[in-house]
């Protein structure tokens, strides 16, 4: 045996992870994967990051248009002790998500940050250097559910202040850094409001719709909002989320089951309404994208589908396919979480979906079921190039990005 | 084969541990009810830091003879390490999975000798 001073272990500085400890710390590991595979040459998208945006509401309420609700956000964020973020719903399940203190990420992200720039510049472009990134599309964490709002104004009041207040304190400070701006999509004319104000700004690339809404996606009042999506070439995502006040969920005891189901219903109901009433064949170049929800749900939907529609076309008279060819042909889905203790099914599910062309790369960092780049890199039954795709490639023609890899690792 | 040293026994203390380098290699030292036990800081999930994860007692719900259940209990005899990149729980001193357990954590080996403990890799 080789015992000398050059065999001594070397301590690691961080022993236990917890809410103060650095992402490049935390994520280590991954940015040794990425480094091992060479993702040095690889374009990674991320198409579905957050920030916790509540944590800078202070700031993003003096962005509120509507002059009475922007000063009683502010003083209610000066004065108010004990109480909720300004004009959020918010979710109760938002208490569970780290798992009883499990995973620290997910509960806070309390590391120092540099001073010379907003914090989420900071913490974002840390997560995509330890992951390998080159671009990451942001997007909020309790805002999710404010289509639920009893106040369909309070969607517009915040919607509107929180794409002003992350152009302009986070997206306009770093070029890799995008976002699906937010469409107060329950008061239609106010979501293409947003459109003609916020299509051309630093940093958007298409629009988002919080899927937790009670709103049917096929309703006439939308057309234009898809119209005018169509004519400027941007994509529509449905970002999925979950609602534990949802009565169909309202049995459900474990966070685990609630999130599981919770965070596919929505976009299972608002995807069956948008192939069955024909959006594709009104809007066939809009590209829809459906984030978060995993990947499991596509091949039960499509089959489910597209057997229904057989027996019953004249329900759904517009379709000129199966309503799964649409759904691989006219719609884009996100990997996370992706579920992959199935490896065959797995394999299935990509098939179905045509990944190539039409799945995008995910992590949701920092959130509890975050994924990894290496996670596609290491699909044994997938070719360089569809893992290429999958990685950056599929995202960047959607959006139009310079394929060329921007990371240093 | 090569040995690294890591530390005098006593540095170690009942429900401590210890994360180490051990060239490329990441191992975690605890110690449990008296005892070392070393294992790759590797979750076998996604390659997580699970060894630099938070420490907890089994979570159990006991079931009473009319199959009810009333509260979620704390089982201190099992002590389990929770990777802080997605919570996958592993006992300590087996390395089983708080579920199936064809998931197990991969055991280093450990030489005590004069009272220093050494990782064997």
């Amino acid at each position: 045996m080789d015992i000398t001073n050059k065999n001594r272990a070397r301590e690691l500085p961080v022993q236990q992870i917890d809410v103060f400890t650095d992402t490049r710390d935390i994520l280590a590991h991954a940015n040794k994967a990425a480094r091992k595979r060479g993702f040095e040459d690889w374009l990674i998208c991320d198409v579905d990051a957050h920030h916790t945006e509540t944590i800078s509401w202070h700031e993003l309420v003096q962005y509120i248009e509507d002059p009475v609700i922007r000063h009683q956000a502010m003083l209610f964020h000066d004065e108010k002790m004990g109480t909720a973020s300004y004009g959020l719903n918010g979710d109760m399940g938002l208490k569970y998500q780290d798992v009883g203190g499990r995973i620290p990420h997910q509960a806070g992200i309390r590391e120092q940050v540099d001073d010379d720039v907003h914090r989420d510049v900071t913490l974002s472009r840390r997560a995509m250097s330890a992951l390998g990134v080159d671009y990451m599309v942001l997007f909020p964490t309790p805002m999710l559910t404010l289509g639920l709002h009893p106040q369909p104004e309070m969607e517009v009041y915040l919607g509107r202040a929180y794409n002003r207040w992350l152009i302009d304190k986070v997206l306009s400070k770093d070029d890799r850094l995008k976002t699906l701006a937010y469409l107060p999509f329950n008061v239609p004319k106010e979501a293409e409001r947003t459109i003609e104000e916020f299509a051309d700004q630093p940093g958007v690339i298409g629009f988002c719709v919080p899927s937790t809404r009670h709103k049917p996606v096929h309703h006439n009042d939308y057309m234009r909002v898809y119209a005018m999506l169509e004519e400027r070439n941007l994509p529509i995502a449905f970002h999925a989320a979950y609602h534990w006040q949802d009565q169909s969920l309202s049995t459900i005891n474990r966070f685990l089951g609630m999130h599981a189901l919770g965070f596919v219903w929505c976009n299972m109901v608002h995807m069956t309404n948008w192939i069955l009433n024909g959006i594709p064949e009104r809007f066939p170049k809009l590209k829809s994208i459906w984030v978060e929800s995993g990947l499991a749900w596509i091949p039960f939907l499509m089959q489910r589908l597209d057997d229904q529609y057989l027996m019953r076309p004249s329900e759904a008279p517009q379709l000129k396919k199966l309503p799964s060819e649409y759904m691989r042909e006219n719609c884009w889905y996100t990997t996370q979480p992706m579920e992959t203790v199935n490896m065959k099914a797995l394999q299935l599910t990509l098939e179905m979906i045509n990944a190539e062309s039409q799945l995008l790369f995910a992590s949701d960092w920092p959130h509890f079921d975050f994924d990894l780049p290496q996670e596609i890199y290491d699909l044994p039954f997938l070719s360089e190039e569809a893992k290429r795709n999958i990685l950056g490639l599929n995202a960047a023609k959607l959006f139009g990005l310079d394929p060329t890899p921007r990371k240093s690792l | 084969m090569a040995e690294y040293l890591v530390c005098s026994e006593d540095e170690i203390a009942d429900g401590g541990r210890k994360v180490v380098a051990c060239g490329e290699r990441e191992i975690g030292i605890f110690r449990v009810k008296g005892a070392l036990h070393a294992w790759h800081n590797m979750c076998p999930h996604r390659q997580g830091p699970i060894c630099q994860g938070r420490i907890y007692p089994q979570v159990i719900e006991p079931v009473d003879e009319r199959q009810e259940v009333r509260t979620l209990q704390y089982n201190e005899e099992n002590m389990h390490v929770a990777c802080p990149w997605h919570g996958w729980e592993f006992n300590l001193e087996t390395g089983r999975n708080a579920g199936p357990a064809k998931y197990r954590l991969h055991r280093a080996e450990l030489a005590i000798r004069e009272g220093q403990i050494y990782v064997v890799l």
